[in-house]
């Protein structure tokens, strides 16, 4: 089974990177970009036995810093 | 006097730190490799250097603060054994949960090396009380992700509290309320940017950092 974790910045949190991204943009010349906010993609491959609450305790002990982050877990078929 | 300077794939302080205690403070102070689950008996003062541990992989000082020798870090720390990290051991120590916050991408994008000036904030501390509150000293920083967040009800706390040892005097990575230097509740966990092992004489062109290791000394003892 495959599991996509998606981890962002919170609200809030200034983004430098994704600051950076957007100016980049910007001088590439594509007009109308508001914001850019830069994130993290973690793909798992997993058993069928490793449960959603199993991948949420993955996120708050390693896969996230609750602290700034949130996270989004994406279980695939 | 004992001391023990954990190590992981990446530190790249750690002799530097082991030099400046050994040579500041005259004590015995071993290599930890990070794989070790106990640390040597009778520790004085626990080091966590420098570097890019596990290559910063996931976040700066992540996958350390998951290593197996930081449950015994944490431990000592809560047994009030003095714990000092120094820029990735700033991150690393946050990761592990012993200091609120978090270190973020330098706000300016750019790796910030060079050296700064400092204020004392808190000279009551273990680490610094042979400053005086408000002197201005100068210690060099290094690193990419030394942006110190927390948010607005954590930092009015941590200043009620008076636990910000040092503030950069001029903001070199977008640290909230130019912390540069954070203690834990008890005091005796000590996180900082700055590299006071890194101006301990004249080969490095100060001392400013020296003061930290001699005042640890009389803590200690």
């Amino acid at each position: 089974m495959k599991t996509r974790v998606f981890v962002t910045l919170k609200n809030g949190v200034l983004d430098p990177q994704g600051k950076a991204i957007h100016h980049a943009l910007e001088g590439l010349g594509f007009a109308g970009v508001n914001d850019v906010r830069a994130g993290r993609l973690i793909e798992i491959d997993h058993e069928p036995s490793v449960s959603k609450s199993d991948l949420e305790a993955m996120c708050m002990k390693l896969l996230a810093n609750m602290v700034i982050e949130n996270f989004e877990i994406e279980q695939a078929a | 006097m004992r001391a023990a300077v954990i190590q992981f794939p990446g530190s790249n302080c750690d002799r530097d730190m082991a030099v400046a205690i050994n040579e500041i403070m005259g004590a015995e102070t071993s290599l930890v490799w990070h794989r070790e689950s106990e640390l040597p008996q009778g520790l004085d003062l626990i080091a966590i250097p420098g570097g890019f541990s596990y290559g910063d992989y996931l976040r700066s000082g992540a996958m350390a603060a998951r290593s197996p020798v930081m449950q015994a870090v944490v431990d000592a720390a809560g047994r009030g054994v003095p714990v000092l990290g120094v820029c990735n051991g700033f991150q690393i120590l946050t990761e592990a949960g012993l200091l609120p916050g978090a270190l973020m991408r330098n706000a300016g994008i750019r790796f910030v090396c060079r050296t700064v000036k400092l204020t004392i904030e808190n000279s009551q501390s273990i680490f610094t009380s042979q400053y005086d509150s408000g002197e201005e000293i100068s210690i060099p920083v290094a690193h990419h992700d030394g942006n110190y967040f927390a948010d607005d009800v954590t930092l009015d706390r941590l200043e009620g509290e008076g636990r910000v040892a040092f503030r950069y005097a001029e903001n070199v990575n977008g640290s909230a309320r130019d912390i540069a230097g954070l203690l834990n509740d008890a005091g005796n966990v000590l996180g900082m940017m700055p590299h006071p092992e890194r101006m301990i004489g004249a080969v490095h062109g100060g001392s400013d950092g020296r003061r930290l290791f001699e005042g640890l000394i009389r803590e200690i003892a």
